[in-house]
């Protein structure tokens, strides 16, 4: 008993020591400059220069007092919510039908395909899609092949934002869902067939409840990027392209505003923690009659 | 004989150890030879341009380090940031007397340039950048923000600002992304003050009136490029000198005018920070860069803009658009060059700025 005891002590610890390097990166490297941007955020002005910041709460008042703040935080939530939905009507089909229906050498294919836009940069990818979509680009050309005096110019408009969005996040979505589908029991759907239940009834009662942790984390990992995205929207937006990111980065690299801007940053944090501690319940309670 | 393996062993790994440590030391030796120069500027603003690397390493054996900015306030936050880091910076001239005040940047060593005496003595000279009767930053090049228009759309030139609000030109028009100018510009075209606009009402109105114009914004001379090359907009606020880049380089058919309104026009300077580690290697690249070899060569490449150099200018061709609709008497009368703006002010245009985008895009 002692020596087991002694041994699960052994084990721990080396679950710690192996753990505390990732811990300790984690801390360095997220929690201590977002306590240092919260800090700012309740500055009068950078502590730089010649300039004696106090302490205040004037950085959030200035988020309530002008309309185009609130204005642009709707957008950007909307712009999340278009996003995320879109990468789910996109992303959780095709990791079904990767995890259910797609089998050896292909499922390894097709898994490469889709973490494929992961090797090249983000930027890049945006770059490239202005060539795609702008007028008389690779779409137009190819609509012109049928129609030759159209030209749809996609370039600069609201949609062009989501078409770039939607193809830097989809991965993350058919990767979470594709690891909760392909981890169901396969005889918990036999099961569901050998008492009769018909295709949709499995999906509903079985598939979808066994996957919904995945689709969670998918939702989650789109919608919070997408909420404070910046680049995507000033390069592919056009006159539609200013949303809170654009306008928490302008305080960044315009005015030297940093405690506005970490303001501003916060602010949306705190609103998006706000949608989710509101949806999480509804999503349990999805589990739950599942 | 197990002792003497032994010994064998040991002193195999020594001197194998020591040939490691040797490399890595040689190593370290010659990266630390190899002396490298940090410069803050404009990305494709002159200094990163292959033939300026290569014919400053060749001359002194160093390496050009670049940091890029896309603002000028940036600047600020990098040099307060990163102290002791940059050897080099560009600045406006508008912003040295901020940059003094701050303790950011030291005095010129003028004896050690020796193309200083041969700048523009009205620009040398100038306030913005003496204080106490000592210079704190060496005039580099200058040039004008104006209407840059498509040779094909406009086959008679335009003469006013009112070509970008014509109902005409809707959805084709494009800005700069940038508070400052769009204020500055709104205040032209109302006949304002661009240092010093009066009615700011005024301007929020003018701007608005953008909405059904605007194709795109850029900020940077490579998205311009894309949108006129692409065809998306035929008239646009611009640069001068990139326009002269963008016909010499990639012979787009454009070309660009001083409004009847005015134009407003930048004077670059380049600082030395202070806590800088290679300040005679700055001087020295200083110096390269205010001369006539560096000129010439960025010229040679397409556009440059002009150079603050006298004796350089001189040696200009006739033919050179920033000779034609520039540096003409009435294309100068019509310059406006760009005065210091207070924290404050920087503040209000870009929340009125960010103001009017969201109205655009609602």
């Amino acid at each position: 008993m002692g020596a087991s005891g002694s041994m699960r002590l052994k084990r721990e610890w080396v679950g710690y020591s192996l753990t505390a390097p990732a811990f300790v990166w984690l801390c360095l490297t997220i929690v201590l400059p977002l306590a240092v941007m919260l800090y700012f955020s309740f500055l009068s002005a950078m502590p730089m220069g010649m300039a004696k910041p106090t302490l205040t709460l004037g950085q959030y008042q200035t988020f309530f007092e002008k309309d185009f703040y609130r204005f642009l935080t709707w957008r950007s939530i909307t712009l999340g919510l278009y996003v995320t939905l879109t990468c789910v009507v996109v992303g959780y089909p095709a990791a079904l039908i990767l995890a259910r229906l797609v089998k050896g050498r292909w499922r390894e294919a097709v898994l490469l395909l889709v973490v494929l836009p992961f090797w090249s940069n983000a930027l890049i990818r945006v770059f490239a899609w202005t060539m795609v979509l702008r007028t008389n680009g690779i779409i137009d050309q190819a609509v012109q092949l049928i129609a030759p005096s159209l030209s749809l110019g996609i370039l600069y408009s609201y949609p062009a934002i989501v078409i770039g969005l939607v193809h830097s996040f989809v991965p993350y979505m058919i990767l979470t869902c594709y690891i909760s589908l392909q981890a169901i029991d396969d005889s918990l759907i036999e099961a569901g067939q050998a008492l009769g239940a018909t295709n949709f009834t499995i999906f509903r009662r079985i598939i979808l409840p066994l996957s919904l942790p995945g689709l969670c984390v998918g939702i989650v990992l789109t919608f919070v990027p997408v909420v404070g995205s910046f680049m995507e929207p000033r390069i592919l937006g056009g006159p539609q392209g200013i949303m809170l990111g654009t306008v928490i980065e302008d305080q960044f690299t315009e005015v030297f505003n940093w405690p506005l801007g970490a303001a501003l940053s916060f602010t949306l944090l705190a609103l998006v923690a706000v949608i989710f501690l509101v949806t999480s319940p509804l999503l349990r309670r999805g589990f739950r009659t599942a | 004989m197990i002792k003497r393996r032994a010994f064998m062993q040991r002193i195999a790994s020594t001197t194998s150890g020591l040939a490691v440590f040797g490399a890595v030391a040689i190593a370290w030796g010659t990266a630390s030879v190899a002396q490298e120069l940090h410069v803050l500027n404009w990305k494709g603003w002159g200094t990163d341009e292959t033939f300026a690397i290569e014919s400053f390493k060749s001359a002194t054996g160093a390496k050009l380090v670049h940091d890029y900015i896309t603002s000028y306030p940036e600047v600020f936050t990098k040099l307060r940031t990163n102290p002791g880091y940059y050897d080099v910076v560009i600045l406006n001239a508008a912003f040295v007397g901020q940059a003094v005040a701050e303790g950011l940047i030291d005095p010129v060593d003028t004896p050690k340039l020796s193309n200083y005496p041969n700048l523009f003595a009205e620009i040398r000279e100038s306030s913005q950048v003496k204080f106490d009767g000592k210079p704190f930053a060496v005039p580099w090049i200058w040039g004008a923000t104006s209407v840059t228009y498509d040779t094909n759309a406009f086959p008679t030139p335009p003469t006013s600002l009112a070509v970008l609000w014509d109902p005409a030109n809707a959805k084709k028009v494009c800005w700069r992304d940038d508070p400052e100018d769009s204020v500055r510009f709104a205040a032209l075209a109302l006949g304002q003050n661009p240092d010093k606009p009066e009615d700011m009402k005024a301007i929020r109105e003018k701007l608005r009136a953008l909405k059904p114009q605007i194709k795109a914004f850029w900020k940077s001379e490579d998205e311009w490029r894309k949108l006129f090359a692409a065809k998306e907009c035929i008239v646009s606020i611009f640069w001068s000198s990139s326009t002269e880049r963008a016909i010499a380089r990639d012979k787009l058919p454009v070309s660009y005018i001083v409004a009847t309104e005015g134009a407003i026009a930048f004077r670059d300077t380049l600082v030395f920070p202070k806590g800088s580690r290679s300040r005679e290697l700055a001087q020295k690249f200083v110096d390269y860069l205010t001369g006539p070899e560096f000129y010439g060569d960025w010229r040679k490449g397409g556009g440059a803009p002009v150079s603050a150099n006298a004796k350089v200018m001189e040696g200009l061709p006739e033919g050179t658009l920033s000779k034609k609709v520039l540096a003409t008497p009435e294309g100068m009368k019509r310059i406006n060059f760009k005065g210091p703006l207070s924290d404050a002010q920087r503040q209000s245009y870009l929340d009125l700025w960010q103001e009017t985008k969201a109205y655009f895009a609602q």
